[in-house]
């Protein structure tokens, strides 16, 4: 017998095991609901919270306020996806601005040290929002590939207000996923962060030290 | 007393002894109550959060074994390889295998207690593998040669200037600071590389969902998600309880996890891995290896009432809370799992040989029952593992029960049972006890005495003054 058969076997002979399913009521969860306005109150102030820097713009604006955003932070290189409608206004409003923007259009294994040691920031779309907990519900895919939000020092983080929901239950729910999820899907609530030092707070360790969200609406 | 009930004893010794390690965690746990606390403003909706909690995790145990096979089949559909393991002998040989096939050189770690368990490191660098952790206080730790004395915040007992001297010590180049901010970018740097060159990344898991076949990990480094992101090979180790069955059981273990252990609203990241590269990706492992681990988990199966440690999430509210726990550390438990829910998960995987005296090192003050998100009766679990520690009986579901039975103890309370039972000898006894006037300061009530002030011994017996009032016969 295999260890999984020994394992499954041992559990299956438990009294009280493959018993009917319990009921989980989710109601107390269900009942958290507030109006639009309420959850990107709530979302931007729990990402204040935890030292993101919320940018509240609109879908014409973002773009350009993104681009003085990297003037000042000092961003060289900026890396998005070209082809999607965020990295395509993105690209178009940093032309001539000094900064050089670059797509992950390779895979990791061709420009591992560059991604890690040269690239300065990184832009992605932002597919929900989460009122509860202060949110960015993010789905890397082949063209904001997952280190995209991870190993650059800046990430940049474009978010529609329209977007914005009460729980990760209901995001969940929407999506629709049934039984097959994609690849990677992220939750991300600030700039990465340690307390592992006394306790003392401390952004900015093996993620991003900069979480920036561009809050459209 | 055996060996490990002597030793756990010096060890609490020892603890208490130490002044720095007392004042580093009594300012930790009561930074982390009062966090806790916080959190959950409303009473009510967090009874009602624990009750789904609870809930949730009692159904995934319910159904556990077709959940497993549900978890393997959706996770083998999504490309996941998924093994089993027995023991952790067998855990430890898988892993092995997988690294020896992938370059066979170097392993970066996420935080995993599971791999702590399997003592996983030492079984890697026994075999020329580099396991390098990197969770900021896991590696603290490890530079330091310890152990984890919490299962969250591993190196709670080091203050900034000790891991400032050990960085000096230990790492090349480095001058002494006492600044939070500059240690941690010191362990980030020298880490980055590592990240880039490691053959495989390794990590616990949080939850598993078995409908979709998903890992869930949290954390707020980001280490977790390079770990299991930038290495070509992802090897994920759990136990089999961690299993829920829907998608929706996420979201109440999420807002009941990092409010419990912390106070904090939701950790900076949830990372939710349901395959590995796919057709057109650009980066994220090529092989994802889900390990599934027994180790005496089958065993607490089979009693409902060890059932209930299954329910665990991790969380360390119990220790964050125990008062015990608060005083001695992590460390003089002398096992992977401390405070409360070690107390009673530890006999358990270990046996009562080994781990029996644990349940001991509690007031019963049943804070930790209080606290759990998933209402695990831990005050009721000590209870009954005191018992087994001391009672003999081959068909326990706890292994060595009874290895913590003393004769003379038995003896005590065997003679109490008779005192109580035979209304002339219990006369006898206590009139005979207030004729002493004292307690008799031997043996352990010597020691308790020692720090207490022994109580008086009336002069006259209950019975006696009952009788002089004319209220009894
Ligand atoms: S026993 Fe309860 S309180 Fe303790 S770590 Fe487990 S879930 Fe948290």
């Amino acid at each position: 017998m295999s260890a999984r058969d020994n394992i499954l076997a041992r559990l299956r002979v438990a009294p009280g095991s493959g018993a009917t399913p319990g009921v989980r009521d989710f109601g107390v969860i269900e009942a958290l609901e507030w109006t639009p306005a309420e959850r990107a109150e709530r979302l931007v102030r729990l990402l204040r919270s935890v030292n993101t820097e919320v940018h509240e713009t609109t879908q014409a604006t973002w773009p350009g306020l993104l681009r003085e955003l990297c003037v000042a932070k000092g961003v060289g290189r900026l890396c998005l996806a070209p082809v999607t409608p965020v990295g395509a206004a993105a690209s178009e409003a940093l032309a001539g601005s000094g900064v050089a923007t670059l797509a992950y259009d390779r895979d990791i294994e061709a420009w591992r040290e560059e991604l890690f040691f040269e690239v300065d920031a990184g832009l992605t779309a932002v597919t929900a929002g989460i009122a509860e907990t202060g949110s960015l519900f993010v789905v890397p895919t082949p063209d904001e590939p997952r280190l995209l939000s991870l190993v650059p020092p800046v990430h940049f983080a474009v978010l529609s207000r329209a977007v914005i929901a009460n729980t990760l239950l209901e995001v969940l729910r929407a999506q629709g996923y049934g039984a097959t999820m994609p690849t990677n899907v992220l939750l991300i609530s600030g700039p990465s962060k340690t307390a592992d030092i006394e306790q003392t707070l401390v952004y900015g360790v093996h993620g991003p030290n900069q979480l920036v969200v561009l809050l459209t609406d | 007393m055996n060996r490990p009930a002597t030793e756990f004893k010096e060890r609490i010794q020892r603890a208490l002894d130490d002044p720095q390690i007392r004042t580093n965690f009594r300012r930790a746990m009561d930074g982390l109550m009062a966090k806790r606390a916080a959190m959950f403003p409303d009473a009510d909706e967090l009874e009602q959060l624990r009750d789904l909690g609870a809930a949730v995790r009692r159904n995934a145990l319910a159904r556990l074994p077709g959940l497993l096979e549900k978890l393997e089949a959706n996770c083998q559909r999504n490309g996941i390889i998924v093994h089993w393991a027995e023991s952790v002998a067998e855990a430890n040989a898988i892993v092995l295998d997988i690294v020896r096939k992938h370059g066979g050189k170097s392993v970066i770690k996420g935080k995993s207690m599971v791999s702590e368990e399997m003592e996983l490191n030492h079984h890697l660098e026994a075999h020329g593998i580099e396991a390098l952790e990197s969770d900021l206080g896991e590696y603290i730790v490890q530079l330091a040669g310890e152990t984890p004395s919490h299962i969250i915040m591993p190196a709670i007992h080091k203050n900034t200037r000790q891991i400032a001297e050990l960085f000096v010590e230990k790492l090349d180049g480095v001058e002494f600071t006492e600044d939070a901010e500059a240690l941690t970018a010191i362990a980030r740097g020298l880490l980055r590389r590592k990240f880039l060159d490691a053959d495989v990344g390794l990590s616990g898991v949080n939850f598993a969902v078995a409908e979709t076949g998903t890992l869930c990990l949290i954390e707020n480094e980001g280490n977790g998600r390079l770990t299991t992101t930038a290495p070509d090979v992802h090897v994920a180790v759990t136990g089999i309880e961690k299993v829920v069955e829907t998608l929706d059981d996420i979201t109440p273990l999420l807002s009941l996890l990092p409010r419990s252990a912390t106070g904090q609203g939701i950790t900076t990241y949830v990372n939710m891995i349901s395959g590995p590269r796919k057709q057109g990706e650009r980066d994220g492992p090529r092989e994802v290896h889900l390990v599934l681990l027994d180790n005496g988990r089958t065993t607490s199966y089979v009693d409902p009432e060890l059932r209930t440690t299954l329910q665990c999430i991790r969380c360390g509210a119990c220790m964050n809370h125990c008062p015990v726990y608060a005083r001695i550390g992590g460390h003089a438990y002398g096992t992977v799992y401390p405070g409360p829910i070690g107390e009673i998960l530890s006999p358990q995987l270990l046996g009562c040989d080994e781990a029996g005296a644990l349940p001991g090192a509690s007031t019963l003050c049943g804070a930790c029952g209080e606290v759990c998100p998933v209402r695990i009766p831990i005050p009721k679990m000590l209870v009954r593992l005191r018992r087994e520690a001391v009672t003999r009986d081959a068909a326990s579901p706890v292994k060595d029960a009874g290895a913590q039975r003393s004769t003379s103890e038995a003896l005590i309370w065997k003679a109490w049972a008779r005192i109580h039972a035979v209304p002339g000898l219990y006369s006898l006894v206590t009139r005979t006890a207030s004729a002493f006037k004292k307690m008799p300061v031997v043996g352990p009530l010597k020691a308790w005495s020692s720090v207490r002030t022994p109580p008086r011994v009336a002069g006259r017996t209950l019975h006696q003054r009952m009788a002089a009032r004319g209220s009894t016969k």
